[in-house]
């Protein structure tokens, strides 16, 4: 056994014990450590934002790059996000208070025409391409019985979350099916996530052992 | 014996004449060497393609000839026939030579013809996105348009839909709060969106009965939305002087750090009931398990597959995917959600159809007459 004489390990280790004392109950240590975190972590969050986002790639070009590196007009190209940033701190100012409402229009907007057409792309079309039963599966018998479980699975999942009809008769019988496949796919994938859950727990229990009090190599 | 073993060994480090020839020939240059503007793309990008004329060569060098005169821009390996030059300027005419290179010897091309980038406005390859959206879309509008014209829409029943309100008066008879997570994802994910939507008509019911609503948010342009969506609920409900500002906060951006937070507020201020709508991911199973320790009716839905399971494990009503985007139509019944509802499970028909009638042609084009089925898949592949 030897015992860490870091004090940074030290200082690690008693956030992690307060952390885990949630698992006994809410007590005045995990309280003191959990604002410790929230309130770091928001400070980092903020330095990072200015020196990642606002300053290099609005504060710097409008204000301290010349006008031999950043032409006049995309200079004035960069008013419009800082006009729109500047909107989001009128829901202080009561009587303006509704010009929030514009950035956030514009990141709603922006959000669903940038997410839609790639969750055709990517949810959808290729997933359909897969799906698809072509002459290839003709190759192996197993090919052949994978592309059929796989054909009548995703038919029967969509038709689960179809929403307009009554689930009876043969619509009933293929979204229960459906809804077999979902649980089947979730159990496999419960399984794996609470591998990589034990994992980051084997990774703290390793740092206390080893980094710590020197147990473990 | 030793002179005649020896004499061996030199006979067999000694090549044949032959093959000492066809080491020193120099390698033949490529041939067909094509440069053209890369097609569908934002422009700064020329393509180089080629073919070899034999396989002598060890390396390919690539020469640009631009306004700054020509430039070895890169070497390529023997077996590749096609180059990506991103480092052009647009609308500049660029000229290109392949060399093939073998031992001291560098064979040069003919230029190829010169070629300049532009951006395309249309990217072609996406045409199968865009029929897709126009038929979305069309249907979307359609139902719509009869939703507003008093069409009755049925829509089937949702059980963890139907338990919002039940979870509400809950919350209001035993004088506790509810407590609403809209997720961890931005405004960009389509689950937080859906979350938002679900939140308004939360926040109506809540007004209503008089209760009281926490929303802890992690992304700050959620919690703007989020904020204004519960104020304008509180509106609508007829209650604006009930809203409380601090009802609708901001935490933290870091995910653990948020959960931490949410742990702490579920476990002291003991709610009656929690939502957990929208992207969630490895601290789902934290939040779920925190709230049910406190006792409360937990509502979770999200469209994350690897966190729907601990969802269903730990909350009493899941809403798979699907039903998280159904469900602010389920509960307001308003004429322009519930047609997009329609729309989309009628979308949903359209995909169905195509992969049971896609699939049959595929098949089909197995018989040689009918091969040209096979081209049906082209129109699923998209870059």
């Amino acid at each position: 056994m030897h015992v860490s004489t870091d004090i940074l390990t030290w200082v690690a280790v008693v956030l992690t014990v307060g952390i885990f004392s949630f698992l006994w109950k809410d007590n005045p240590f995990y309280k003191f450590c959990e604002h410790l975190f929230v309130g770091i972590s928001l400070g980092y969050f903020i330095s990072l934002t200015w020196y990642n986002a606002v300053y290099p790639d609005l504060f710097r070009p409008l204000f301290v790059q010349p006008l031999s590196e950043v032409s006049l007009g995309n200079k004035l190209l960069f008013i419009i996000p800082l006009l729109l940033g500047l909107c989001y701190f009128c829901r202080f100012i009561p009587r303006v208070s509704w010009l929030v409402r514009f950035p956030m229009a514009f990141v709603l907007g922006w959000g669903a025409g940038v997410t839609i057409p790639a969750v055709l792309q990517t949810s959808i079309i290729r997933q359909m391409q897969g799906t698809f039963l072509t002459p290839g599966i003709f190759a192996r018998w197993d090919v052949f019985l994978w592309a059929i479980i796989s054909f009548v699975g995703v038919v029967c999942s969509v038709l689960y979350f179809f929403f307009s009809r009554e689930h009876k008769g043969a619509l009933k019988v293929a979204s229960e099916t459906g809804i077999v496949f979902l649980m089947v796919g979730f159990g496999a994938s419960f399984g794996y996530t609470v591998m990589a859950r034990m994992s980051l727990l084997i990774g703290r229990f390793q740092f206390l052992l080893r980094d710590w009090l020197g147990l473990i190599q | 014996m030793i002179p005649f073993l020896i004499l061996l060994l030199a006979a067999g480090q000694t090549a044949p004449p032959e093959t000492t020839a066809a080491v020193l020939a120099p390698p033949a240059p490529p041939v067909a060497v094509r440069a053209f503007d890369t097609p569908n793309d934002a422009g700064k990008s020329i393509t180089l393609r080629w073919s070899a004329a034999d396989t002598l060569a060890r390396t390919w060098l690539i020469e640009r000839t631009g306004p700054e005169g020509p430039k070895v821009i890169a070497t390529s390996e023997p077996g590749e026939t096609n180059y990506l030059d991103e480092e052009v300027k647009d609308r500049i005419r660029y000229t290109y030579r392949i060399a093939a290179v073998a031992g001291g010897d560098t064979v040069w091309s003919a230029p190829a013809a010169a070629v300049a980038s532009t951006p395309q406005f249309f990217n072609t390859s996406r045409v199968n996105i865009l029929i897709a959206m126009v038929i979305f879309f069309a249907l979307v509008v359609y139902y719509i348009e009869s939703a507003k014209k008093g069409k009755n829409l049925f829509v089937r029943r949702i059980a963890g839909l139907d338990a919002v309100e039940e979870a509400v008066g809950r919350a209001t008879e035993m004088g506790k709060p509810i407590v609403y997570v809209p997720g961890l994802g931005s405004v960009a994910d389509i689950a937080t969106i859906a979350s938002l939507n679900i939140l308004g008509e939360v926040a109506k019911k809540v007004a209503q009965y008089d209760s009281a609503l926490l929303v802890p948010n992690r992304d700050p342009i959620v919690y703007t939305v989020a904020r204004e969506i519960v104020k304008e609920s509180y509106t609508k409900a007829g209650r604006p002087d009930a809203f409380r500002q601090d009802s609708v906060f901001f935490v933290t951006s870091e995910q653990f750090a948020y959960a931490a937070a949410v742990d702490g507020l579920m476990v002291r201020e003991k709610p009656a009931t929690n939502f957990f709508l929208g992207m969630f991911w490895a601290e789902s199973l934290v939040l779920a398990e925190t709230g049910a320790t406190t006792g409360a009716i937990q509502i979770a839905g999200t469209d994350s597959v690897f966190q729907l399971p601990f969802f269903i494990t730990a909350c009493d009503y899941t809403l798979i995917g699907e039903e998280l985007y159904a469900a602010s139509a389920y509960l307001s019944r308003e004429p322009l959600l519930l047609g997009s509802l329609k729309g989309q499970d009628y979308g949903k028909m359209v995909i169905l159809l195509t992969l049971v009638v896609g699939s049959a042609l595929l098949l089909l084009s197995k018989v040689p007459a009918l091969s040209f089925f096979s081209n049906i898949l082209g129109f699923f592949s998209t870059r």
